[in-house]
C-alpha cells in the first residue's frame, strides 16, 4: 500500500508541474514550440516519402538480371541491358578515391592538430581545405579536365592526338572526387584529435616515446571513430556526385579499358556510375529508359542508406573516459 | 536518510603495527580545503619502513617563467630514493610547473624559459637525451588516462619500439606482469589482460597508469594530484601504493589535499607565489611550521 501511495504522489506532482509549465507559457513560445514540432515532422514525412517512393518505383522495376547484365545500346527499354557496369563503376570510383583522400585527409589532420608550424601555413592550409570544400563540383570537374588533358599526365588516361592526352577515366575522376571527400575527413578527424585532452598526449610523452609514435600509436586509435565517420561521410558525397562523373569518367555507359598495364587497365579507361546512369536515362538526359533509371536511383539511394546506418554504428557507444570528461 | 548524505564509510588500512585497523576515508567533498575541525584529528600516517633516502634528483636555483611571469623562483630542492616529497601550495604557486619541469614536460610549453639547473644523479637533465629522460623520471596524471588499447598493451607501451626490434609478447610479460603486481592490480586484471583498458574504473585506471609508469623501471615518479579525480576508496588504494613504492623510486607528489599529504610524505615543501617557503620533514611542516604563510596555510588560514 504504501509503495503504492509513494508511487502515485510524485506522478501528481509532476503532473501538476506539467500543466502549470504549459500554462506559463507565451503565446510566442507556443508559435515557436508548434514550428519545431512541424519542422521535425515535415522533414521526417518529406525523407519517408522520397524512400517510399523510390522503393515502390525502384523496386517495381529492379530484377536481379539488370544489377548483373551489361547496359546495351538498345534504344528501346527492353533492349538497353543492364546496370552491371554503374555499379561497379561507382564502387570501383568510391573505393579509390577514398583510397586517396583517407591518407592525405587525416595526414593533413594530424599536420593541423599537432605541428600546425609555422602559424601562416597552417592558417593557408585550413583556408585551402575551406576552399576545395565550397568549390561546386562541377568546377572542381573542369579544372580536373584541364588538369588532366596534359600531355605528360596521359599515363592516367591515354593519349587522344598531338600528344594531348584524353584526360578522362577512373583515375582522373577519383582524384578529384577525393578532394570531395577530403574536407569531411580533415574536419572530423581533427575534431576527435583535439578532443583528446592534452595529458594523455602528455602521459605518452612522459614514457619517453617521441611525438610520432604518440601520434601513430595513441591519437590516432583513440581517433578511430572521428575517423571512420569523416571517410563515411566522405564516401556518401562520393557516390552521390554527378558532375565529376559526367565530365572525368567519359561518356560510356561499359567500363572501357585503355592503355596497356595490366591491372590498370580499367582506372585508365572510362565508365559510369549510378548517378550518370540515372541522368543518362532519366527523362532529363536521353530519357531512352525511364524504368531503369528508377531501378537504378533505389539501388543508389539504398547505397547511400546503408553508409549513413555504417557512421552510426561507427559513431555509436561511449568513446574513452578522458573524451567524455 | 540520502544516502549521499551520509559520511563516506570506513576504509580499511594495514596499522604499523600488522593488524588491520579503522579509519576515516578523507571526506570527497573538502576538496582538499580541509576544515579545521577534520584537521584537528591529525591524520594517521601510512605506515613504512625506516630508510635513509638515498638523493636522485635535485634543483638548484630552479626558475621557470612562463613569458613575462615568473612561475618558479630559484627553487632548490632534492628527492630521493626512499622518501615521498610533497609539493603543497595555493593554486598557481608553481608546484605543478616545478613537478612538471624534472621530467622536462615543460618543455612542451613554447613560452616556457628555464634557469638554474635540475640534476638526476648528479648530471645535468639538459645533458640527457629527454627520452631516455622521461624514462628515468615517470608521471602520472590528474585524470587517470590509460590508452585505447588493452591493459597488457597499456603496460607494454612504454617498452615496445625501443630499438628496432620488435620485443614479443612473451618477452614482455615478466615485465608487464611485474609492474601490474607493483601497482597492486595484477590480481584484479590477470584474467583479463586482453580487454580493453578504458574499461576498467577509474581507480583501477589509475593503477594501470601506475603499472605503465613502473614498467620502463624509472627511478623517480611524478604524481601531480593522482587522486583527485577519485573516490576516497581508490584513493587509499593508491595512497597504500604510493608509499609501497617509495623504497624503490623517488617519488614527488603534488597535491592539494594536506591529509594526503600528512598521510604518504616524508618531507613537505611548502611553495607560494614561486618562492618556496618552507622545507622539512612532514611533521614539522605541519606542527611547526618556520614561515608565518605555512602556519597559516596548513591551518586553513587561506589557500
Amino acid at each position: 500500500m504504501s509503495a503504492h501511495a509513494q508511487s502515485r504522489a510524485p506522478a501528481a506532482l509532476i503532473e501538476r508541474l506539467r500543466t502549470a509549465h504549459r500554462e506559463s507559457w507565451s503565446l510566442g513560445d507556443l508559435v515557436g514550440v508548434a514550428a519545431a514540432w512541424a519542422a521535425g515532422l515535415a522533414l521526417c514525412a518529406i525523407a519517408a516519402a522520397i524512400v517510399i517512393y523510390m522503393m515502390v518505383q525502384g523496386l517495381q522495376y529492379l530484377s536481379i538480371s539488370e544489377m548483373f547484365s551489361h547496359p546495351l545500346p538498345g534504344l528501346d527499354q527492353s533492349q538497353s541491358g543492364g546496370f552491371l557496369d554503374p555499379i561497379l563503376g561507382t564502387v570501383v570510383l568510391t573505393i579509390l578515391s577514398t583510397l586517396l583522400a583517407a591518407p592525405i585527409g587525416i595526414g593533413i589532420a594530424v599536420w593541423l592538430t599537432e605541428y600546425g608550424k609555422p602559424s601562416g601555413l597552417a592558417r593557408a592550409v585550413e583556408s585551402g581545405v575551406e576552399v576545395v570544400a565550397g568549390t561546386p563540383s562541377i568546377v572542381l570537374a573542369i579544372f580536373g579536365l584541364l588538369v588532366f588533358q596534359e600531355g605528360f599526365l596521359s599515363f592516367l588516361s591515354y593519349e587522344a592526338t598531338d600528344g594531348v592526352a584524353f584526360g578522362r577515366s577512373f583515375f582522373a575522376a577519383a582524384a578529384m572526387m577525393s578532394l570531395i571527400a577530403l574536407p569531411l575527413i580533415v574536419g572530423a578527424t581533427r575534431e576527435a584529435m583535439n578532443g583528446i585532452p592534452r595529458h594523455v598526449r602528455e602521459a605518452s610523452y612522459a614514457l619517453g616515446k617521441d611525438r610520432a609514435s604518440t601520434i601513430r600509436r595513441v591519437l590516432l586509435p583513440a581517433s578511430r571513430r572521428g575517423i571512420g565517420t569523416g571517410v563515411a561521410l566522405g564516401m556518401g558525397r562520393i557516390v552521390g556526385d554527378t558532375a565529376i562523373v559526367f565530365i572525368l569518367l567519359g561518356a560510356s555507359l561499359r567500363l572501357e579499358s585503355q592503355g596497356d598495364i595490366p591491372g590498370l587497365q580499367v582506372l585508365q579507361g572510362t565508365g559510369s556510375t549510378l548517378t550518370t546512369y540515372v541522368y543518362n536515362n532519366s527523362p532529363a538526359g536521353e530519357g531512352g529508359s525511364p524504368d531503369k533509371a528508377y531501378a537504378a536511383a533505389f539501388v543508389l539511394l539504398a547505397i547511400v542508406i546503408v553508409l549513413n546506418f555504417g557512421i552510426d554504428l561507427i559513431t555509436r557507444g561511449k568513446g574513452p573516459s578522458w573524451t567524455r570528461a | 536518510m540520502d544516502p549521499r548524505l551520509s559520511p563516506p564509510p570506513p576504509v580499511r588500512r594495514i596499522a604499523a603495527g600488522g593488524a588491520p585497523t579503522v579509519a576515516q576515508a578523507p571526506p570527497a567533498a573538502t576538496n582538499g580545503h580541509v576544515p579545521n575541525a577534520a584537521r584537528a584529528k591529525n591524520p594517521k600516517r601510512l605506515p613504512r619502513t625506516e630508510t635513509t633516502p638515498v638523493e636522485r634528483m635535485r634543483t638548484e636555483e630552479l626558475s621557470i617563467a612562463y613569458g613575462e611571469k615568473l612561475a618558479v623562483n630559484q627553487v632548490s630542492i632534492s628527492v630521493g630514493q626512499g622518501e615521498v616529497l610533497a609539493l603543497i601550495g595555493p593554486s598557481g604557486c608553481g608546484k605543478t610547473t616545478l613537478l612538471r619541469s624534472l621530467n622536462r614536460l615543460v618543455d612542451l610549453t613554447p613560452t616556457a624559459a628555464r634557469g638554474g639547473r635540475i640534476l638526476l644523479d648528479g648530471e645535468d637533465v639538459d645533458s640527457f637525451d629527454v627520452t631516455q629522460l622521461r624514462r628515468r623520471v615517470g608521471m602520472l596524471f590528474q585524470q587517470p588516462n590509460p590508452f585505447p588499447m588493452s591493459i597488457f598493451d597499456n603496460v607494454a607501451y612504454g617498452l615496445r619500439e625501443r630499438g628496432s626490434k620488435k620485443p614479443s609478447r612473451r618477452e614482455l610479460e615478466p615485465a608487464v606482469f611485474e609492474a601490474l603486481h607493483r601497482a597492486g592490480l595484477f590480481e584484479e586484471v590477470r584474467d583479463n589482460l586482453d580487454h580493453p583498458a578504458l574499461a576498467l574504473s577509474g581507480g583501477q585506471q589509475q593503477r594501470l597508469c601506475i603499472a605503465r609508469s613502473l614498467a620502463v623501471r624509472p627511478e623517480v615518479l611524478l604524481l601531480d594530484e593522482p587522486c583527485s579525480a577519485l573516490d576516497p576508496l581508490s584513493t587509499a588504494t593508491i595512497e597504500e601504493t604510493i608509499v609501497a613504492l617509495r623504497d624503490e623510486v623517488a617519488i614527488v607528489i603534488v597535491t592539494h589535499n594536506l591529509q594526503q599529504a600528512q598521510r604518504v610524505a616524508d618531507r613537505v615543501a611548502f611553495m607560494y607565489l614561486g618562492d618556496l617557503i618552507e622545507y622539512g620533514e612532514v611533521d614539522q611542516v605541519f606542527t611547526s611550521p618556520v614561515a608565518e604563510r605555512t602556519r597559516e596555510y596548513v591551518s586553513g588560514g587561506f589557500g
